[in-house]
């Protein structure tokens, strides 16, 4: 170490010091920070809220959306609730998004964390509601329960109901409500009124609640009608074992009842 | 002299009143800027919403911390124009008064640490751990640098600021944990730790000082009996050498002085007084 004077070695042993110390400060608020992005399945964003990673970026923590929200929907999440420290969110179960038409938490937002762009809440997708106990569900059993959809405030479109066979009975009909994706906002009123001790209907976060199709696959028949016609060559049609000198009229596909 | 018990003179000279008049102020101020918050919740006149992240006054004025919006910049989002004009306005604000006026004057910290500081005291213990000066640049480059790596406002994850001003105002019960951190910290660790060597938000406010009119001036500095009170009381000791000792101008220029004023206060002599940056002629 001849080359250093001794001042210049004591500050760059002390700047060693200090940055390694800074370092270790940046790693372990690094990790809250990493762990402040995985947001709870019951906790919802409010409506127009970026990806949640953009999210994290934006939303300053002020709490204006909640001042601003008049059912008191929003709150900001305390350092053990879940969500990162301080941003709006809101529990379906305890209280749903009344889907105001003048979105007022929006409109309340100054950075857009909150995208503004969101005009008509309809076009909302807090989360996507899933019937995800179809052995507690009422209506799967058979009985008229029907509440989470009479009321969501997109009836018939983002819930239906759809009638399928009740072979219990084989006198009656099921009414299995149906969630559509494309038309459900994730405002959570389905969750919050479900009779079920707990929810059998819950809003999920939209990348827990969706599949998604590889990037490479193809409807065939969504395909031939954009294209007016098959793709590729008919399928090679096999004789059909068993039914030889059938009547082709009579020849079934596959196994006979 | 009287390192333990600074300001005795003053009280002797001036009254008690008097040598505590900018505390008293400053608690007040300190107490105003909760308070305009807290009139919302509590009568359901909508005064100040929000923190001090970002806030709205009588549903008109947008105010948002500059940093935060620095932080958001790293991120890769850029906000809209309602918080980059609040910024603007704080930012305009506190080159008036003064960048550190934040730290001293509004900041809930302040009240914490210095409650610490005045324990601290009392009990005769030891500075503990003194971070070297440049440590809270260091803070800062670590908030800006974390915020840009990891795409998230990355002090808010901290920040005994908004956590507690957030946490008084909007009835959340964590903040107690943090609160009692710095406390300890400035208590058993490190003396005037937090505010005078880590935070980075004072760290950033200092340095609109560097622009900002608002300022104090060692006046009267040929007055000065080396009683060292001011330095006693000074959050920021290092700032009063270069305008109360040295040849040049009595301005307390440091980046680091947060305008509280306790040094107008302790001093019996009245060496100090503010002034506005370009005002102080040389004696």
């Amino acid at each position: 170490m001849s080359g250093l004077s001794a001042n210049r070695r004591r500050f760059l042993e002390s700047a060693a010091k200090g940055g390694a110390a800074i370092a270790c400060a940046g790693l372990a608020i690094g990790l809250l920070a990493d762990r402040s992005r995985a947001l709870p399945a019951t906790a919802i964003r409010p409506p127009g809220a970026l990806p949640e990673d953009d999210f994290l970026g934006a939303c300053v923590r002020c709490g204006l959306c909640v001042r601003d929200c008049p059912y008191d929907t929003l709150k900001l999440a305390d350092l053990a609730d879940g969500p990162a420290a301080g941003t709006p969110f809101f529990e379906a179960r305890a209280v749903p998004c009344e889907m105001c038409e003048d979105i007022p938490c929006v409109a309340a937002c100054p950075t857009g964390a909150l995208d503004p762009g969101l005009t008509e809440i309809e076009k909302a997708k807090m989360g996507l509601a899933v019937l995800i106990d179809q052995e507690n569900c009422l209506n799967f059993q058979g009985l008229r329960c029907d509440v989470c959809y009479r009321v969501c405030p997109l009836i018939d479109k983002a819930i239906t109901l759809e009638l399928s066979h009740n072979q219990r009975t084989e006198a009656h009909a099921f009414f299995i409500p149906t969630v559509h994706s494309d038309e459900c906002t994730g405002c959570g009123k389905c969750e919050k009124s479900c009779v079920l001790e707990e929810a059998a209907i819950k809003v999920l976060p939209l990348h827990l609640a969706k599949g998604e199709l590889g990037a490479h696959y193809r409807w065939g028949w969504k395909e031939k009608e954009k294209a007016g016609e098959a793709l590729i060559d008919d399928i090679i049609d096999l004789p059909d074992r068993g039914y030889q000198g059938m009547p082709s009229e009579q020849r079934l596909k596959g196994f006979k009842p | 002299m009287s390192l333990d018990d600074p300001g005795r003179e003053a009280i002797a000279e001036k009254g008690w009143l008097l040598a505590h008049k900018w505390l008293l102020l400053r608690r007040g101020a300190q107490l105003f800027f909760l308070g305009i918050f807290l009139v919302g919740p509590l009568t359901a006149f909508w005064l100040v919403e929000g923190n001090l992240a970002s806030s709205r006054t009588l549903d008109l004025l947008p105010l948002t911390d500059p940093l935060l919006v620095l932080q958001s910049l790293a991120a890769r989002h850029l906000p809209e124009t309602t918080a980059l004009l609040g910024a603007v306005i704080v930012l305009a604000g506190y080159l008036v008064v003064g960048g550190r006026t934040y730290c001293s004057w509004v900041c809930p910290v302040n009240v914490v640490t210095d409650a610490a500081h005045w324990l601290h005291i009392k009990l005769g213990l030891a500075k503990g751990w003194q971070p070297k000066p440049g440590t809270r640049y260091g803070m800062l480059a670590l908030v800006l640098l974390g915020s840009a790596v990891t795409g998230t406002i990355f002090w808010e994850v901290v920040n005994p600021v908004t956590i507690v001003h957030r946490a008084l105002v909007f009835g959340l019960a964590g903040a107690w944990l943090i609160i009692a951190a710095i406390f300890l910290f400035d208590l058993l660790v490190s003396r005037r730790g937090w505010c005078s060597h880590l935070c980075p938000v004072g760290a950033f406010y200092g340095q609109i000082n560097r622009a900002s009119l608002l300022k104090i001036s060692a006046a009267k500095r040929e007055t000065c009996d080396d009683c060292m009170d001011c330095f006693a009381v000074c959050p920021e000791p290092q700032v009063i050498t270069p305008a109360l000792k040295s040849k040049g101008s009595p301005v307390v220029s440091h980046w680091a002085c947060t305008n509280c004023a306790r040094c107008i206060d302790v001093c019996s002599k009245d060496v100090y007084r503010f002034t506005l940056r370009g005002m102080e002629t040389r004696p």
